[in-house]
């Protein structure tokens, strides 16, 4: 569903790690060296302690469909429908916005098991989808 | 009983201008008349005002600019929105900053690209824009997840939303004036984000709206019935449309809000008359009546069903036809709940909207999808 002309993210100094990560074919959080707590969307410091000691943790890239909607009417033009926007539990106990593809929108579910799916979008931005896990 | 400070402060003046998908009128020209009507409806002239929140969105108008229109008065300006705005100029008359506040709004020409949804729910954050993210899907996300662990279904949002349409319809000023729909029409009404069809969601509109608050004792020498602020909550769960819309972290965001609310009232969810709370969606209606108590986690589909929320139930809601029906015109939408409220308690709405002797009216702006919700209840008297 991803064109050249999507909104795409635009990398600050917080996030580009894990925008760096996904060009490299990584999944990469945040996590607190104080508490282990994994921090996303990026933060100066952790969500639950405070702690400024964050390092990038590599992820599994694993997860499953925690909510899901199948868009029918498209925030812009660019955006082909119908596309899914999933809620993604990761393994390492986090939460992500995605996509999910590579399968009929109405087959997916709640719980869904699913793994990420990396796709260069441009030489600067490869945004990381979801698919089924076979 | 000690009561909370809000208790001291009364709504005198509350007005809305003519709402439209699209007005004609210049959006300055719409504030004016958001004012002037306020100030007609309180019976009150503008040099007894001295507290400013007169706002424009798409002209960027702000309250110190309103004040130097207003005759270069020295006043008190406000500076949050919504039920916030309501809550801080009356603890600003509270503290002596003022006496007399007026909070106005208008929003016109705010989405004319007709190609893309409206402005206000296309956020551009790095980790949601380029998902293709949006307003309803935000919602949606709650509402799946809801439906996953508690069963709600389609049929209790559709019922949800043909209530409050039908309610805009018997609305002469709503702008779906006389557009009846029926539970069916919701479910044959076009998908937009699964589980939310088109009559799921609110309407984009353009118009005005104004209140006026003044201290309890200015009000008893006004000719008019004042309203007032029984109690009044917060909840803010992080920014808005930044990241995932998890409900187990954000789903009962606003129970703290209704909770603070009816303590400092001393009233209980049983106590309330009509509910003119926030309808950005069908679902949301659902989850409030959960966290503001009226109802058990998980319940809130099955209480919609047995009818409650219809003009001849036990709360009445979203009596006039809401976002969905009557008007979704930028920020003034948060304070046309209230605006709502003060109307139906005076008694100003045609008859077969009105909700026979009601005293106590609770209304909210927010929603989970947005991460935060207010609740702020008002009445005919307060509590003793």
């Amino acid at each position: 569903m991803a064109n050249d002309v999507i909104p795409l993210p635009r990398p600050t100094a917080l996030s580009e790690p894990h925008w760096n990560g996904c060009r490299e074919g990584i999944l990469r959080v945040q996590q607190c060296q104080r508490c282990k707590t994994c921090v996303f969307i990026p933060q100066p410091c952790c969500t639950h302690c405070q702690s400024n000691d964050l390092n990038w943790l590599d992820c599994s890239g694993k997860g499953k469909v925690y909510s899901h909607t199948t868009v029918h009417r498209a925030p812009r033009p660019q955006f082909e429908v119908p596309y899914v926007v999933a809620i993604i539990e990761l393994e390492e106990g986090w939460h992500m916005l995605s996509n999910v593809l590579g399968c009929p929108v109405e087959d997916v579910h709640v719980n869904m098991p699913v793994c990420v799916e990396f796709r260069e979008i441009t030489d600067e931005i490869t945004l990381p989808y979801f698919v089924p896990t076979r | 009983m000690s009561g909370s400070p809000l208790q001291q402060i009364a709504i005198v003046g509350a007005y809305n201008t003519p709402q439209a998908k699209q007005l004609q009128s210049n959006e300055i020209d719409v504030l004016l008349n958001a004012v002037q009507g306020a100030l007609h409806s309180a019976g009150m002239r503008i040099a007894e005002v001295d507290g400013f929140n007169v706002t424009s969105s798409t002209q960027r108008f702000t309250s110190r600019q309103s004040v130097m229109l207003f005759g270069a008065r020295p006043g008190w300006t406000g500076s949050d929105i919504g039920i916030p705005a309501i809550i801080e100029a009356a603890l600003a008359i509270n503290a002596g900053l003022c006496e007399t506040a007026i909070i106005a709004t208008a929003q016109v020409s705010a989405h004319r690209e007709r190609k893309k949804t409206a402005p206000w729910t296309r956020p551009t954050n790095e980790f949601v824009e380029c998902w293709g993210l949006f307003t309803p899907a935000e919602f949606a996300l709650m509402a799946r997840r809801h439906m996953h662990l508690y069963g709600t279904t389609e049929e209790q949002f559709a019922e949800i939303a043909a209530t409050i349409r039908n309610n805009g319809a018997r609305h002469p000023a709503a702008c779906h004036y006389g557009k009846f729909v029926t539970p069916q029409d919701v479910l044959n009404s076009r998908m937009i984000a699964e589980p939310f069809r088109l009559l799921d969601c609110a309407m984009t509109s353009e118009g005005g709206a104004a209140l006026i608050l003044t201290s309890a004792a200015r009000a008893r020498d006004l000719d008019v019935q004042p309203v007032y602020l029984l109690g009044g909550g917060t909840d803010k769960q992080g920014m808005a449309y930044v990241t995932a819309p998890v409900w187990d972290k954000y789903g009962d965001v606003g129970r703290r809000a209704a909770k603070q609310t009816f303590s400092q009232a001393g009233l209980h969810p049983t106590d309330v008359d009509v509910l003119e709370i926030y309808d950005p969606f069908s679902f949301e209606i659902i989850r409030q009546l959960e966290v503001f108590g009226f109802c058990s986690l998980g319940e809130g589909g099955d209480f919609v069903m047995e009818g409650h929320l219809r003009m001849d139930g036990r709360f009445p809601m979203v009596t006039n036809g809401g976002l969905m029906s009557f008007s979704h015109a930028g920020l003034a939408q948060l304070i046309q709940k209230p605006i709502s409220a003060v109307q139906q308690l005076r008694g100003e709405y045609p008859e077969e909207l009105t909700v026979k002797d009601a005293k106590v009216a609770l209304t909210s702006n927010g929603g989970s999808g947005a991460l935060f919700t207010d609740v702020l209840l008002l009445g005919t008297e307060v509590p003793s």
